[in-house]
């Protein structure tokens, strides 16, 4: 697993590196990026306080690295309530705006009913890995 | 046979205790033996109104959230009680996709999961001085007998 995080000044040194990526962990996602597309593999549980956090930090890399397409991976998430739909729609408003997508990959059965109910699959794509997704949008 | 349990939880309303809330409840919901999916339910469920409480009731301060749950038999009674603003137009909030606070991306969802996850959703609110949502489920191993039971009586009433 590659972390090409360049483009951000504070990626440059690798003491504030791995301090921004340990800081990421506790804000409930790791963040990765691999060409224009931006993987958010969401950690333990996206609620309305831990949605503000994966907001601000997902929002300033898609600004400062050219985002085109985002990709949000809960194989490490066990809980979502609709603060989730707002930070994936957020998000996905970001990216259609260049011409980008948004997709999900790893989805368990809970946050697969909560997808469902909010219709968010009428605009955003699901795949079984983030590979698969990141195959997908990329060939777009 | 006892089958009749109560808890009351008071925290303020910080959006750390979102998480402490709903597992909690979960927790008292244990001796129901839920399935996990009915445990996912209740989790979200609680986690919406708690939220709504939290940006909503009290917009501008902290107050105090209080959550009782009831248990008869094998339905679980889930109150989430603020004293906050109140809401005006209770059916205009409960219309799912309405939101008062899109700066903050709510999807307006709230209600929605809440009415689709329990099996009966009650919204009292008095502007000035707060809201409670009641929230209740049957759940656990006896769940489809006792939903048959329900209905039925529902029926005859």
């Amino acid at each position: 697993m590659e972390i090409a995080l360049g483009g951000i000044d504070h990626m440059k040194d690798p003491k504030k590196l791995s301090k921004f990526i340990n800081s990421s962990r506790e804000e409930g996602a790791i963040y990765e990026i691999k060409d224009r597309c931006l993987v958010v593999k969401l950690n333990g549980e996206l609620d309305h306080h831990n949605a503000i956090k994966i907001r601000e930090t997902a929002d300033k890399l898609i600004e400062r690295n050219h985002i085109k397409h985002i990709i949000f991976d809960f194989s490490g998430a066990d809980f979502m309530d609709s603060a989730g739909i707002g930070v994936i729609m957020g998000r996905y408003k970001k990216v259609i705006f260049i011409g980008g997508k948004a997709a999900v990959a790893n989805v368990n059965s809970s946050v697969d009913r909560i997808f469902r109910l909010s219709g968010l699959y009428k605009i955003i794509e699901k795949f079984d890995t983030v590979e698969a997704a990141l195959k997908n949008l990329q060939k777009a | 046979m006892n089958d009749t349990n109560e808890m009351v939880l008071e925290f303020e309303s910080k959006s750390l205790n979102e998480s402490f809330a709903r597992t909690v409840v979960a927790a008292f919901a244990t001796q129901l033996d839920p399935t996990i999916e009915e445990l996912a339910d209740i989790k979200t469920a609680v986690s919406e109104a708690v939220t709504n409480s939290i940006i909503h009731g009290y917009v501008d301060c902290v107050g105090t959230i209080r959550i009782k749950c009831t248990i008869s038999g094998q339905e679980l009674t889930v109150e989430v009680q603020d004293k906050g603003v109140g809401i005006e137009d209770i059916s205009k909030a409960m219309e799912p996709l309405y939101t008062t606070r899109p700066e903050l991306e709510r999807s307006g969802m709230g209600f929605s999961f809440m009415e689709a996850f329990m099996d009966e959703l009650q919204v009292e609110s008095v502007v000035g001085s707060g809201t409670t949502v009641r929230m209740k489920k049957t759940v656990g191993k006896v769940n489809s007998m006792r939903e048959y039971g329900q209905v039925s009586s529902k029926k005859a009433l």
